[in-house]
Parts: C-alpha cells; sequence; structure tokens
C-alpha cells in the first residue's frame, strides 16, 4: 500500500521558494536595467537597439522574463485560489493564464533575438 | 479521532473599506492588486517594448503612445504598481528573514513602503514619461 499523503505543509514549499528566488532575480535586473539608462541614457532609435544587441543585455533580460512569468503563474495561481472556488472554472482560467504566459514567454524570445 | 464536521471558529474581517485596513494590511492587499494589475496589463507592456525595438516607424509609434495622456496616465498607474509590488516584496522578505516583525517596527516599514513607492513613482515617472 503506498501511503502518500496529497496535502501537507511542504507541498507549497517550492512554489513559495520559487516566487522569492524569482523576485530577488527582477529586483537585481531593475537595479542593472537602472544603472544602464543613467550611464548610457538610450533616449533614441539607436541607441535602444543597440543596447538591446548586447548579449549580456538580451542575456539578463531573457532571465528577467523568465522570472517575471514563473512569478506571475505562482501569484496569479494563488489568487485563483482565494477567489475562484467551482473547480472547473478556476481550471479552465488556470489554463488560459498558463497559455498566456507561455506564449509571452515566446514573444519575449522574438522580441529580443529577432534583430 | 478528532470530529473534522465542526469547524473551529475563525475570526472574520466583514469590513471591504481598503483604508479601514491597519497599515500592513493595506499594503498586504496593495500588493496583490498591483500583481494582478501588472499581470492583466503585461500584453500591453510586452507590446510597447515589442514595437520600441521592432522598427524606427513602430518605435515612433510606440513614443506617440506613451505620449499621449491618456498613455502616460495608464503607464504611470503600472509604474506605481511595478514600484509598490517591488517595495512592499522587499519587505516581505526581510519579513521572511524575521527582521522587522514586531509591531511598531512593521507598521513603520509599511508606512515606508506606501510613501516610497509613491515617491518612486513621481520621481521615474517624471524621468521616463515627461
Amino acid at each position: 500500500m503506498v501511503n502518500r499523503t496529497v496535502v501537507g505543509a511542504h507541498y507549497g514549499l517550492t512554489g513559495w521558494l520559487a516566487q522569492r528566488i524569482t523576485a530577488v532575480v527582477m529586483a537585481l535586473y531593475t537595479l542593472l536595467f537602472l544603472v544602464t539608462v543613467v550611464l548610457l541614457r538610450p533616449g533614441d532609435f539607436d541607441a535602444w537597439r543597440a543596447l538591446f544587441a548586447a548579449g549580456w543585455m538580451r542575456i539578463a533580460t531573457l532571465l528577467f522574463f523568465v522570472s517575471l512569468f514563473a512569478h506571475a503563474w505562482i501569484g496569479v495561481r494563488d489568487i485563483l485560489m482565494d477567489y475562484v472556488k467551482p473547480t472547473g472554472l478556476r481550471l479552465a482560467l488556470e489554463v488560459a493564464v498558463i497559455v498566456a504566459l507561455g506564449a509571452y514567454g515566446a514573444w519575449a524570445v522574438e522580441i529580443l533575438w529577432r534583430a | 479521532m478528532p470530529d473534522v464536521a465542526v469547524k473551529k471558529k475563525r475570526p472574520l474581517w466583514y469590513n471591504l473599506n481598503l483604508l479601514d485596513l491597519p497599515l500592513p494590511g493595506l499594503v498586504s492587499i496593495l500588493h496583490r492588486i498591483s500583481g494582478a494589475a501588472l499581470f492583466l496589463f503585461a500584453f500591453v507592456l510586452l507590446y510597447l517594448f515589442d514595437a520600441s525595438l521592432a522598427s524606427r516607424e513602430r518605435f515612433d509609434a510606440m513614443r506617440a503612445v506613451v505620449a499621449h495622456p491618456l498613455g502616460k496616465f495608464v503607464l504611470l498607474g503600472l509604474l506605481w504598481a511595478f514600484l509598490h509590488h517591488l517595495c512592499a516584496g522587499i519587505r516581505y522578505l526581510f519579513l521572511d528573514l524575521h527582521r522587522g516583525l514586531d509591531r511598531g517596527t512593521a507598521r513603520a516599514t509599511s508606512v515606508a513602503v506606501l510613501v516610497v513607492s509613491i515617491a518612486l513613482t513621481v520621481v521615474l515617472g517624471a524621468a521616463l514619461l515627461w
């Protein structure tokens, strides 16, 4: 007999930790972005495009977006768990959020690597 | 066996006026509202970011959207949402590390979150949008 509990205190720990790690990544990127903008002042199209053509900036920005979409999934899932009680409706909304965030992720890659 | 059918009486908060919340509670619900708003407007922000890097024409179109009063209003709101979410998030990271848990400090840091996020919205909004 498999004696496994399907609910328990540690089941949310991975999400809890991921929420904080992704938050720190985004906070550090925000700092990096602000310092970069203040130092380089990329006000026109050419300077703005040149900034995001740099390899390190693309990687850092993609890391930010990946953290953002993972963070958004955990946060929105928590909100849906709190307010949407009918299971079918909640599942439908969760699927919609996952599809949207997946598409956003692909879009972010396209934006950053298109040029 | 404990009787699971008998539910413990839990305290309930029926007053839905946000301004009647204790300040840490206000920061908490605004953290949730700002996070939800950022998720719901993520499409708009990604669209503007896309336009800014796509071509010279779409970059100029993006500039026009940002310069429009309605665009400014929405972006200023989202800037506040981002900054409040960031400041409140930093506060929660410290609370996770058991820093600032006593009532006086928790109240003071919640005021700091509200004030600093609004101040940064004004400063960064003025620098980026005007």
